[in-house]
């Protein structure tokens, strides 16, 4: 019923400066999509195309199957949720969440009804009659999104709604919007955040953004597991993944990897003929590595570690190995007996290497 | 340690002295104008407003009423009464001609011709005898005296009576609060057009406004003068008229009108207008309802500087509004009373007084909004 | 009271009418191109068409007024300039070399640089002390009050009550105006002050002075107030006195706003003719350009000509700090 679909949506400022290229999407009915990126990729530009705030340069944005690139926001069935909640600071909270029935000139027992029931469900009911000004951060946030629920969006947006709460209240909110999500599945909900913990727990579908481009799109799980390219890679999983030039050895059933020169590793993995003796880049998360002893020959990476980071549950090495500049960071479960300045040798289990072309491009897909 | 404490000390006494001799240079030339408005009018002119709780020694003329109250003693026909009607003053020395008006001291007999005899008490009672009947006019007694300090309303009355401050109390009015009310309504829609809206040519506005900023009112006279006289001459309504100083005013109130509550205006957070917009609300609807509830403070420093300024006008108020009895406004009745008036200080203070009393009232309630403003209006 | 009812009811008339246009034109726009149970091309279509024409709506009223009460007099008054008194025949340059000509031109042009340079200097400087001290004592805010009240009296109301300080009485008369008073305790004699040439342009600055003090003293405590804490601190770490931390520190951090308060009275001076006006009418050499320029617009029935050339010298004398204005507005909304 509240399809979305985006076909080759641009965006071009007065500048010429172009800041989403060739945006295809396909966000079905129910679904929970987060747009996620770092700043300036992008997406709270592609949101605001959605509500209506921008203009689309080129492309069409469709909501069940009708263009709506001309119809303004009021008419498009959304509603949104901003970064600062946007309240109107002198009407209470019963007028912020009447206000869009009030502008449509619903009759005013429906407007009651609507809102009483949205303060109902987010615990709003005390607050009607306060001043935004009167209510916490936590508060003023489920206010936003009554005011967004209570006009019956086929879609609801989300612009970074938790980026102004601390980090307790963030959890908490994060939470209650999971929640919302259950009891009203067949809403579809877009949501931006900078923050992948947000994108990983929230969404359905991921939409990881850079400059400009679409970089993956997938379950949160897809990303961690399978990321398309370096960037993605990178960007989701902390600390981030380590990146490792390599030299492709030989290919076959498995392909062969030339860490150093005395080092290689093999890959479950087909590649054609046609890349052997390319570079490429070997990706390997933190949490993958195990500790090995340096005269076993399953060593993938050693070297000197440069600094240790202890946080209780878990320790984080730095570890400066003579393949690059870049530290390469391991990280083990638990309290560690090991100081700066030892040796440390790594292993990793094949199947949880990535293995990426020189041009950033996963090479598993 | 000591030392510098009682340096620091020394130092704050000087700040506070300073402060207060400059304080008390701005103020007393207004107290002064409102001491001396309350003074009675006699006592104004001879004395300076500073010495206006001290008593002051007065030159006076009194002539006694018509002589039927007189009445025989033994040979004497005599006329008894007090120099002064309703003050306590003490007389200090008495007359009876112009020449030697402190002749004698008083509880002393003076001898007139033709066997007069005139005495004075210092509380102000005279006795005037003569050998024959008194006829027709009364006597004359010249008299120094000590009046005491007298504060009256009586020169309010005057002015506000027979000198027509009382009209142009009303004119000033009737010229201020149209023209303070109709520039704030045109310049918040233009102030919200231009922080708001997209259109072609707003950047251009934009610059028009700041430029008109400091144009000086004087370029604009001649040929609006000679416009209203030609409009007014069209239509046979007469070139002046409250309309028309309205409209002046409301002219040239709007560049700084739109500057002030643009800058305002744009400051308002971009997505509580967007979060409007989002609602259903139109440019209208949002003006209305979101921003127009959100400027108040902008719209009350704009309203007190118009208001400040309309009241205060000279310039526009007599170019564009006859300087007939029917329409002077307060500034130009000063303006006139100066002329006529000029060494009437009784009537100069007062009328002085009460046109500067509605502003000050203005400016002492409302402050806090008026300093907000000239910060939005020139800092940053 | 019929005067009072009357005033009220035009009162009435003239800020519904305005308020009406608003309410009335938004209203149209909207009946005229409506948005509601139509197919979505006619809505796009008439919402377009409705967002291109309600900025007009909104600034229309302030455009044409802007229009009517500045373009076009500016405009015309540098056509009047070129001709007669009456503004009918073309004289060419005939007034600008009148202007030039005459030594009442260049007495109140020479006073009106004199005004330009005093006014302004003293104003701030006063102001910049009395923001500076008031900020330190607890009664501060009641000293700032009382010295920014003259801002609400009018030039006119101002000149009386300095009137009143100057006023001079001959002879052995007792001095009622304070400032003789003064002298004449002093043992000097009095002096019939704003008749004494030259020197009786000071005495009719002070009045500006007294009026503006408080405008520069207010918005340049508030930038003072602006100073981020830490520097001062910083400096008195190193070792900086009162004076050095005021002079080098503080000052050159408020530069920005020093040069907005002095231009924006350096405005006002060449603006101000009330106070020429009331005090001495511009004898005694003391007339300025704004009176002169009110002078020639009614003298003799009145000279546009001449009168509007001596309202375009003061245009021009403004031109500078206008151009200045519209560069760091720009600036502004670029940072914006």
């Amino acid at each position: 019923m509240a399809d979305l679909t985006l076909t080759n949506v641009k965006k071009v400022y007065a500048n010429s400066v172009e800041v989403l290229r060739d945006i295809n999407l396909d966000i079905k009915q129910g679904e929970f999509i987060v747009f996620v990126g770092p700043s300036g990729c992008g997406k709270s530009t592609l949101l605001r195309m959605i509500s209506g705030l921008e203009d689309i340069s080129a492309g069409t944005l469709e909501i069940d199957g009708q263009v709506v690139n001309d119809i303004p926001p009021a008419l498009r069935g959304i509603a949104m949720v901003f970064q600062s909640y946007a309240l109107y600071p002198h009407m209470s909270v019963y007028d912020n969440m009447a206000f869009s029935l009030q502008i449509a000139k619903e009759n005013k027992a429906n407007i009651d009804k609507q809102v009483r029931k949205a303060a109902e469900m987010l615990q709003l009911t005390p607050y009607l009659d306060r001043l935004p000004k009167a209510l916490s951060g936590g508060q003023r946030q489920r206010v936003a999104i009554g005011r967004a629920i209570v006009r019956r969006p086929k879609v609801f947006l989300f612009d970074e709604p938790l980026s102004n709460l601390d980090a307790a209240l963030r959890v908490a909110t994060r939470m209650e919007i999971a929640a919302l999500k259950e009891k009203m599945p067949e809403s579809t909900m877009i949501y931006v955040t900078h923050d992948q913990v947000e994108a990983m727990t929230l969404a359905d579908r991921i939409v990881l953004l850079s400059n400009g481009n679409i970089e993956q799109v997938g379950a949160p799980l897809e990303l961690y597991e399978q990321p398309a390219n370096v960037f993605v890679a990178k960007f989701i999983g902390s600390p981030a993944m380590n990146i490792l030039p390599v030299t492709i050895n030989k290919v076959g059933s498995q392909t062969n990897l030339a860490i150093d020169a005395t080092t290689s590793v093999n890959l479950p993995l087909q590649l054609d003929k046609k890349e052997e003796g390319k570079k490429a880049q070997l990706g390997i998360r933190p949490e993958d590595f195990t500790m090995t002893a340096l005269h076993k020959n399953d060593v993938l990476i050693s070297g000197e570690i440069a600094f240790v980071e202890a946080l209780g549950e878990s320790t984080l090495f730095h570890v400066k190995t003579e393949l690059h500049d870049e530290l390469v960071i391991a990280k083990f479960p638990g309290v560690w007996d090991i100081q700066r300045g030892d040796a440390l040798a790594l292993a990793a289990p094949a199947e949880k290497l990535h293995l990426f072309a020189a041009d950033g491009n996963n090479y598993s897909q | 340690m000591l030392t510098s404490s009682s340096k620091k000390s020394s130092l704050t006494w000087l700040v506070h002295l300073s402060v207060f001799l400059l304080v008390l240079i701005w103020t007393i030339p207004t107290a002064g104008l409102f001491v001396s408005s309350i003074r009675d009018k006699d006592q104004l002119s001879v004395s300076g407003w500073w010495t206006a709780l001290a008593s002051s020694e007065q030159k006076v003329v009194y002539r006694t009423p018509v002589p039927d109250s007189q009445i025989q003693e033994a040979d004497q026909y005599v006329l008894k009464g007090n120099l002064f009607a309703d003050s306590n003053a003490s007389v200090s020395a008495f007359g009876f001609s112009s020449l030697k008006p402190d002749a004698f001291v008083v509880g002393s007999t003076a001898t007139m011709k033709k066997g007069k005899t005139l005495t004075v008490q210092a509380n102000g009672d005279y006795v005037v005898t003569s050998p024959v009947p008194f006829t027709k006019r009364g006597q004359r007694i010249f008299y120094t005296a000590d009046v005491p300090p007298r504060f009256t309303l009586d020169n309010y009355r005057e002015v506000l009576g027979s000198e027509g401050l009382a009209k142009s109390f009303i004119n000033s009015l009737t010229v201020t609060i149209p023209s303070t009310v109709i520039p704030i309504l045109m310049a918040a829609f233009a102030a919200y057009a231009l922080a708001w809206m997209r259109f072609p040519g707003r950047a251009l506005l934009l610059v028009t406004v700041v430029g008109l900023l400091v144009v000086p009112l004087q370029m604009s006279l001649i040929p609006l003068l000679k416009a209203y006289n030609f409009i007014g001459e069209s239509f046979g309504v007469g070139s002046k008229t409250y309309l028309g100083i309205w409209l002046a005013h409301t002219a040239f109130g709007l560049p700084l009108a739109i500057y002030l509550l643009r800058n305002y205006i744009a400051g308002l957070p971009g997505e509580i207008i967007e979060s409007a917009r989002v609602d259903g609300a139109s440019d209208f609807d949002i003006f209305r309802k979101i921003v127009l509830p959100l400027s108040f403070p902008a719209l009350a420093s704009f309203s007190i500087f118009q208001f400040l300024w309309v009241w205060n006008d000279l310039l526009v108020a007599m170019v564009f509004l006859g300087n007939n009895e029917e329409q002077l406004v307060l500034t130009g009745r000063l303006r006139e009373l100066l002329g006529s008036r000029g060494g009437n200080w009784e009537i100069l203070t007062a009328s002085a007084f009460i046109t500067i009393l509605v502003p000050l009232a203005v400016f002492f309630a409302l402050q806090r909004f008026l300093v907000r403003g000239l910060l939005a209006g020139s800092v940053k | 009271m019929a005067q009072l009812i009357s005033a009220l009811l035009v009162m009435c008339i003239g800020v519904f009418g305005c308020a009406l246009y608003f309410y009335g034109a938004n209203l149209l726009l909207d009946y005229c191109f409506p948005a509601k149970q139509r197919p979505y091309d006619v809505i796009a279509r008439n919402l377009r068409i409705r967002n291109a024409i309600r900025p007009w709506l909104f600034i229309g009223p302030a455009m044409l007024a802007l229009g009517l009460y500045f373009i076009y007099p500016i405009i015309d008054s540098v056509r009047l300039s070129l001709f007669d008194r009456s503004g009918e025949a073309f004289v060419g340059f005939a007034n600008y070399q009148w202007l030039f000509s005459s030594t009442e031109f260049f007495e109140s042009f020479k006073n009106n640089m004199l005004w330009l340079i005093v006014v302004p200097t003293l104003s701030t400087f006063f102001g910049l002390v009395i923001a500076t001290m008031t900020d330190r004592i607890w009664w501060g805010n009641i000293a700032k009050s009382l010295i920014f009240m003259p801002m609400a009296i009018s030039f006119i109301g101002a000149s009386i009550i300095w009137k009143f300080i100057y006023d001079y009485r001959s002879g052995d008369d007792t001095q009622i105006g304070l400032l003789n008073a003064l002298v004449v305790f002093f043992g000097g004699e009095p002096v019939a002050w704003i008749t004494v040439p030259f020197w009786n342009n000071f005495f009719l600055m002070i009045i500006l002075v007294w009026v503006q003090t408080g405008f520069a003293m207010v918005i340049l405590s508030a930038a003072l107030r602006g100073i981020p804490e830490e520097t001062i601190e910083a400096a008195v770490l190193d070792g900086a006195n009162g004076i050095q931390i005021f002079f080098r520190i503080m000052v050159p951090q408020i530069w920005g706003t020093i040069a907005v308060v002095w231009t924006t009275i350096t405005i006002l001076v060449l603006k101000v003719f009330d106070i020429v006006l009331a005090m001495t009418n511009g004898q005694w050499n003391t007339q300025v350009l704004a009176n002169q320029m009110f002078d020639w617009m009614f003298r003799g029935g009145g000279d546009s000509g001449r009168g509007a050339v001596i309202a375009i010298v003061i245009m021009v004398l403004v031109i500078p700090i206008m151009v200045w204005n519209i560069r760091r507005a720009n600036a502004e909304m670029e940072g914006r």
